[in-house]
């Protein structure tokens, strides 16, 4: 088993030495971090499936404030369309699902946004985020990086993984999802809003207009996505049944 | 082991009853406030109160955003429309001449409009953006009386809570009253300087530019001011749309 104790990242608490001994407290997953977790995850699951309807009623992307079928698209997905008006390589039309779809898509949308406020709060009360989410001090170098980048590369079964204890890469990853990607794409949503904009003109105007806040919204759900699939893939790596367990129980039975 | 369950449901039984309460007084206060939408049911019943309530709370009086004459739309788009009824062809061959606008329900006066007595009222031109559902928009100048213009000249009374407005090819739908005074809601007769086309809904067609064009119901020819919308299914269409489209 290669020796990871020499990046930070793997000690339970990044505040302690490496050498801190290894106390529940720090282990494992906090009880508000699963919940908002899987409730995030339902969420998710549901604005994804719901927002593909959605996007299949107008196929086409566009930058700046308007766009339609009488101006060119920047890219359009080579899928059928829900609507007869929207010329498409396909020669059949997809059911139009649009009203279940925008009112589960809003509804999770708020969840999501109940979520990520819970577990604000809940971070802020326990230090969550700058003891397990910032980089460690000492692995805020390139070289630091590189080695837990190797590491990745290098461990075929991550079995000493313990759950809730990061490394510098998932760090990243999930700093920049929780502050980056779910920032963008509530914002970039609400930005479509007509009733939202008339209150708060700015946050549609300085993304370049509504098609922008459009297009940047569906390249953020990528995004998401993307992340999403290299955290299956990294879970199932490290063992499925312990890691799943862990973030529905908050216990890790592998762990001595 | 058992006390630790136990006092894990007791917290959770609180969280559950809080939640509950929390629930209980919201709704209450919402009515209360007007911040429930009338299709608070069934199982988007959270989401569209949320939606409706923030809105309102938050951009009861703000103005759709306005545009500079050089973000008119060259090209906008006229999505598809069904008015092959004689009725609407004879009054087309007219030049709406004949085309009223009745003004029905919770008013003092409820006499029609003609389209000449209604550029005779007071005029409101904006360039705002059409906004659709499915995901374009266009920006065109719309010119129209502001609704509220026609509301005050009936006499609306002051148990009004809806406008509903029904159009010449079946469609309808409803706004608050909110929406129905805001100065930006028009029924409008003109566009890009000229009178509203019938591809873009013309002869009348409500403007309600802080919501999604389905709201901007085409080729209206009744207005209905209401307490409730309750008994009128107050979606035009089937699929089930939500009520408020501000989103």
């Amino acid at each position: 088993m290669t020796d990871l104790s020499h990046t930070a990242a793997w000690a339970p608490d990044a505040a302690q030495p490496t050498s801190a001994p290894t106390t529940p407290r720090t282990q494992g997953h906090p009880r508000f971090v699963r919940i908002t977790h899987w409730l995030t995850t339902i969420a998710t699951i549901a604005l994804v499936v719901s927002g593909v309807e959605l996007i299949i009623s107008h196929p086409r992307f566009y930058w700046g404030e308007v766009g339609n079928v009488n101006t060119p698209a920047l890219f359009s997905l080579p899928v059928p369309s829900s609507r007869a008006t929207v010329h498409t390589a396909y020669s059949f039309i997809l059911p139009d699902q649009n009203g279940w779809s925008r009112s589960l898509h809003f509804q999770s949308a708020w969840l999501v946004l109940f979520a990520g406020i819970a577990y604000l709060v809940a971070s802020a009360r326990s230090g969550h985020i700058s003891r397990r989410l910032v980089p460690a001090r000492s692995d805020r170098t390139w070289r630091a990086l590189r080695a837990s980048i190797a590491e990745h590369r290098r461990v075929e079964s991550d079995s000493q993984h313990s759950p809730g204890v990061y490394n510098v890469l998932q760090r990243i990853a999930y700093f920049g999802v929780l502050f980056v990607l779910f920032p963008l794409v509530i914002w970039t949503g609400v930005a479509m809003s007509p009733g939202f904009t008339a209150a708060v003109p700015w946050s549609v105007t300085i993304l370049g207009g509504h098609q922008s806040a459009r297009t940047l919204h569906f390249v953020a759900m990528i995004a998401l996505v993307l992340f999403t699939v290299v955290h299956v893939v990294m879970v199932a790596r490290a063992g499925f049944r312990r890691m799943m367990r862990s973030m529905i129980t908050g216990t890790s039975a592998a762990q001595p | 082991m058992s006390r630790n369950l136990s006092r894990r449901s007791l917290l959770a039984g609180g969280v559950a009853a809080a939640v509950a309460a929390i629930g209980v007084a919201a709704t209450a206060a919402g009515r209360r406030f007007g911040l429930v939408p009338p299709d608070a049911e069934g199982v988007f019943a959270a989401g569209n109160t949320l939606n409706y309530a923030a809105h309102r709370i938050f951009s009861r009086n703000a103005l759709a955003r306005e545009f500079p004459r050089s973000a008119i739309s060259a090209k906008p788009f006229a999505n598809k429309i069904d008015v092959s009824a004689e009725v609407f062809a004879r009054h087309q061959a007219e030049q709406f001449a004949n085309w009223r606008l009745d003004v029905g329900g919770l008013v003092d006066s409820p006499t029609p409009l003609s389209i000449e007595s209604l550029r005779g009222m007071e005029v409101r031109s904006q360039i705002t953006a059409l906004t659709c559902e499915e995901g374009w928009s266009y920006v065109a100048e719309w010119t129209g009386t502001p609704l509220s213009a026609i509301l005050q000249a009936r006499g609306i009374r002051p148990s009004a809570k809806y406008v509903v407005y029904f159009a010449a090819d079946g469609w309808w739908d409803s706004i608050d009253i909110d929406e129905a005074m805001h100065p930006q809601t028009l029924v409008t007769w003109g566009m890009n300087g000229g009178d509203l086309p019938v591809k873009f809904g013309g002869p009348l067609r409500m403007r309600v530019p802080r919501q999604l064009g389905y709201k901007s119901v085409k080729f209206i020819d009744r207005l209905l001011v209401t307490d409730s919308v309750a008994d009128l299914k107050i979606t035009t269409n089937a699929r089930s749309y939500a009520w408020y489209s501000g989103i």
